[in-house]
């Protein structure tokens, strides 16, 4: 056995570093009290916190009432509403280029899209997967690797591998070759690029979404199913009415988290079509990237004004969630 | 045989076909094909050399056409298998092709030049690895580089955020204070908050804290994550008081009591957080786009993103090195795929 050796070779030094830590340790726990300590372990945490997470939460309010190009905030004008207004002066919303930031309401719209199709697909292509891993499978932990293979991959990863597979001399094309048709360029044509997004966002998350329903699914009491099979219930109605009616706070949990992820949809689509072609796939999450820092003309103030729009959003949508969470939790009480 | 279909093909309650049985194998294959189809589509690619990546119909596996040296000639001429006038083949060597007419030579008697129509020539193709796909790229492109800076942040990243993050969640389990529910909900309430929403702000904290570009300003913002205090603390919620007490009686101090009694006990619930971990830092980038801008200090997410987007894609390194990035992952999930479909499934949270 050499496991024992190994860790005790791993453990040694940092037994050794925890008992040098310890001394100082006691004497400050004798200052403060065992209370303190509490404190004391809570302090890197929250410090890191405020830093990186509250303090630019807070920030970002008063980088959205500024303006220039500057980053530091001592460097910049305060201009009040002026950007929120920039970012909603339109003359009709329905169509972007009738506004001034006409990137921001196409972003809004493409988002929209891309939201509604992908979050109903998501949840439809989920549910039956899920579905199907819960019947009496041969091999059933294989399977559910299989769906939830692409989860784990890296979003950069996920974008190159579709983009090699969408372009010309791809393997679309050559099947489509194979069965007499002439290839195309799929990633030159808007539909067909916001189609791809879609498509390519379904193959990387479902499985996640799945692995949570199945978990639902498993949940459901399984005396249920057996009453109904005694009374010869047809398995549509069992359906109908045993198995949606009990996974739906599950589900509806689930859509909500698809929207939350949904809505701030960037990495493997920037990778895969960088927005384009024109501004076709072009998201919120990419506009406050490029308004903030990528573009020559780049506006901080702007950018912190859309992330905002688009942080209300999410918040309202994690308090129906953890609304729908405190239900479910007061359900399974009772 | 017969036994091992009938296991995999049984279906419930031993009936007939009903139409869900097929609807459920044609599902869970074509589930198999759009699932493995890329991955396994991208592995052959990038094995393949820039001439045979650029062929279209494109061959399955690599295959690449065989050359030869001859003698009198500086460049290794393509071989062709070609089918002489009386009906036999040979093995030729192009010399250069004039219109329809190819004059070639043989390999090994290089003196007489052969004529041959081209429709009669079929190159002669033999599989081959073009493993300096794998190999040009760190010598190259820094690539190795890229690779540390990876192994870097998802490593330094990680044990921070374990040493962070448990201890929060022992004061947050074990101890009665002023403020503890304030902080709690303050933890959770960040969760809300994803970095794309705060990313111009957070740039701006990095930048005055002399953190751009530096790896420290990729680490640092991701270390406190709200998820792996929660998921901890519920963990550590199930460690019977009893024990630290007895501790105490014992004179161990806190210290000791987090050390030696809580963290062990915690090791699966941690275990579960390094692996996330793991998977989160590797997979970054949108963070580390913005906060490094000098080619030494890319990560290899963005290291790849940024050559794949270049006019003149080297679609033979990229492929290549995409294969490279994905190795660590797929490591993960072949070993470590019970924890994370166990964790995900247990708090919704990935």
């Amino acid at each position: 056995m050499t496991t024992p050796s190994l860790s005790s070779l791993l453990l040694g030094p940092i037994n050794a570093v925890m008992r040098i830590i310890d001394a100082p340790l006691r004497r400050l726990q004798k200052a403060t009290g065992i209370g303190g300590m509490a404190a004391f372990f809570l302090a890197p945490n929250m410090l890191i916190f405020g830093i990186f997470v509250l303090l630019p939460l807070v920030i970002n309010f008063v980088y959205s009432m500024t303006g220039g190009t500057a980053f530091f905030l001592s460097e910049r004008d305060f201009v009040g509403g002026d950007q929120y207004s920039r970012l909603f002066e339109c003359q009709n919303y329905l169509d972007p280029m009738s506004c001034q930031e006409d990137a921001f309401w196409t972003a809004v719209g493409n988002t929209f899209w891309f939201v509604v199709l992908q979050v109903s697909l998501m949840i439809l292509t989920a549910l039956i997967t899920a579905l199907i891993l819960n019947r009496e499978l041969a091999a059933r932990s294989f399977w559910r690797a299989v769906f939830f293979f692409p989860v784990l991959l890296s979003p950069v990863v996920v974008g190159l591998i579709w983009k090699w597979i969408l372009q010309r001399q791809g393997l679309l094309n050559f099947g489509l070759y194979q069965f007499g048709m002439d290839p195309y360029t799929w990633l030159t044509d808007r539909n067909w690029t916001f189609a791809a997004t879609i498509g390519v966002s379904l193959w990387a998350h479902m499985g996640f979404y799945a692995l949570i329903i199945l978990a639902g699914l498993q949940a459901i009491p399984k005396d249920l199913y057996e009453a109904a099979e005694m009374d010869g219930t047809k398995p549509a109605r069992v359906f109908w009415r045993i198995t949606l009616p009990l996974l739906a706070p599950n589900l509806l949990v689930v859509v909500v988290l698809a929207l939350i992820k949904s809505v701030q949809v960037f990495d493997e689509i920037y990778v895969l079509t960088g927005g384009g072609p024109g501004t076709s796939t072009l998201f919120l999450t990419q506009y406050i990237y490029e308004t903030g820092f990528a573009s020559v003309l780049r506006n901080p103030g702007l950018a912190a004004a859309a992330s905002i729009l688009m942080g209300t959003v999410l918040v309202v949508l994690t308090l129906i969630q953890l609304g729908i969470g405190k239900r479910g939790e007061n359900k399974g009480k009772r | 045989m017969g036994k091992v279909a009938r296991f995999i093909l049984r279906r419930k309650g031993g009936k007939g076909w009903h139409w869900t049985d097929i609807f459920t194998w044609v599902w869970l294959v074509g589930g198999l094909i759009i699932m493995f189809g890329p991955a396994v589509w991208l592995v052959f690619s990038s094995l393949k050399t820039p001439a045979a990546l650029a062929e279209f119909p494109p061959s399955i596996l690599p295959y690449v056409t065989s050359q030869a040296t001859v003698e009198g000639y500086d460049k290794p001429l393509m071989l062709y298998d070609a089918r002489m006038p009386d009906g036999s083949t040979r093995v030729l060597a192009e010399v250069r092709r004039i219109g329809l007419v190819a004059q070639m030579v043989d390999p090994k008697a290089p003196g007489e030049i052969v004529k041959v129509n081209i429709n009669d020539r079929t190159p002669v193709r033999t599989m081959s690895f073009a493993t300096n796909n794998y190999t040009e790229p760190f010598v190259h492109f820094d690539f190795l580089r890229y690779l540390w800076n990876s192994v870097f942040v998802t490593v330094v990243a990680t044990v921070i955020t374990l040493v962070v993050n448990s201890m929060a969640a022992f004061a947050l389990s074990k101890y009665e204070f002023k403020g503890r529910s304030l902080a709690m909900l303050v933890i959770l309430a960040t969760l809300m908050v994803p970095l794309s929403v705060i990313m111009v702000p957070l740039y701006s904290i990095i930048s005055s804290l002399g953190l751009f570009n530096s790896l420290w300003g990729v680490i640092l913002p991701t270390v406190a994550t709200p998820t792996g205090v929660f998921i901890l603390r519920q963990y550590m919620l199930t460690i019977p008081d009893e024990l630290i007490d007895a501790a105490r009686m014992d004179k161990a101090s806190e210290w000791q009591i987090y050390w030696r009694i809580v963290l062990p006990l915690t090791a699966p619930a941690l275990a579960v957080l390094a692996i996330f971990s793991v998977v989160w830092r590797w997979n970054d980038f949108l963070w580390p786009l913005i906060v490094l801008s000098r080619r030494e200090l890319y990560t290899l997410q963005v290291g790849l993103s940024i050559y794949s987007g270049e006019l003149n894609v080297q679609w033979h390194f990229i492929l290549a090195m995409t294969v490279v990035t994905m190795i660590p992952v797929v490591l993960v999930f072949i070993f470590l795929q019970r924890f994370i479909t166990t964790g995900i499934a247990g708090t919704g949270l990935k």
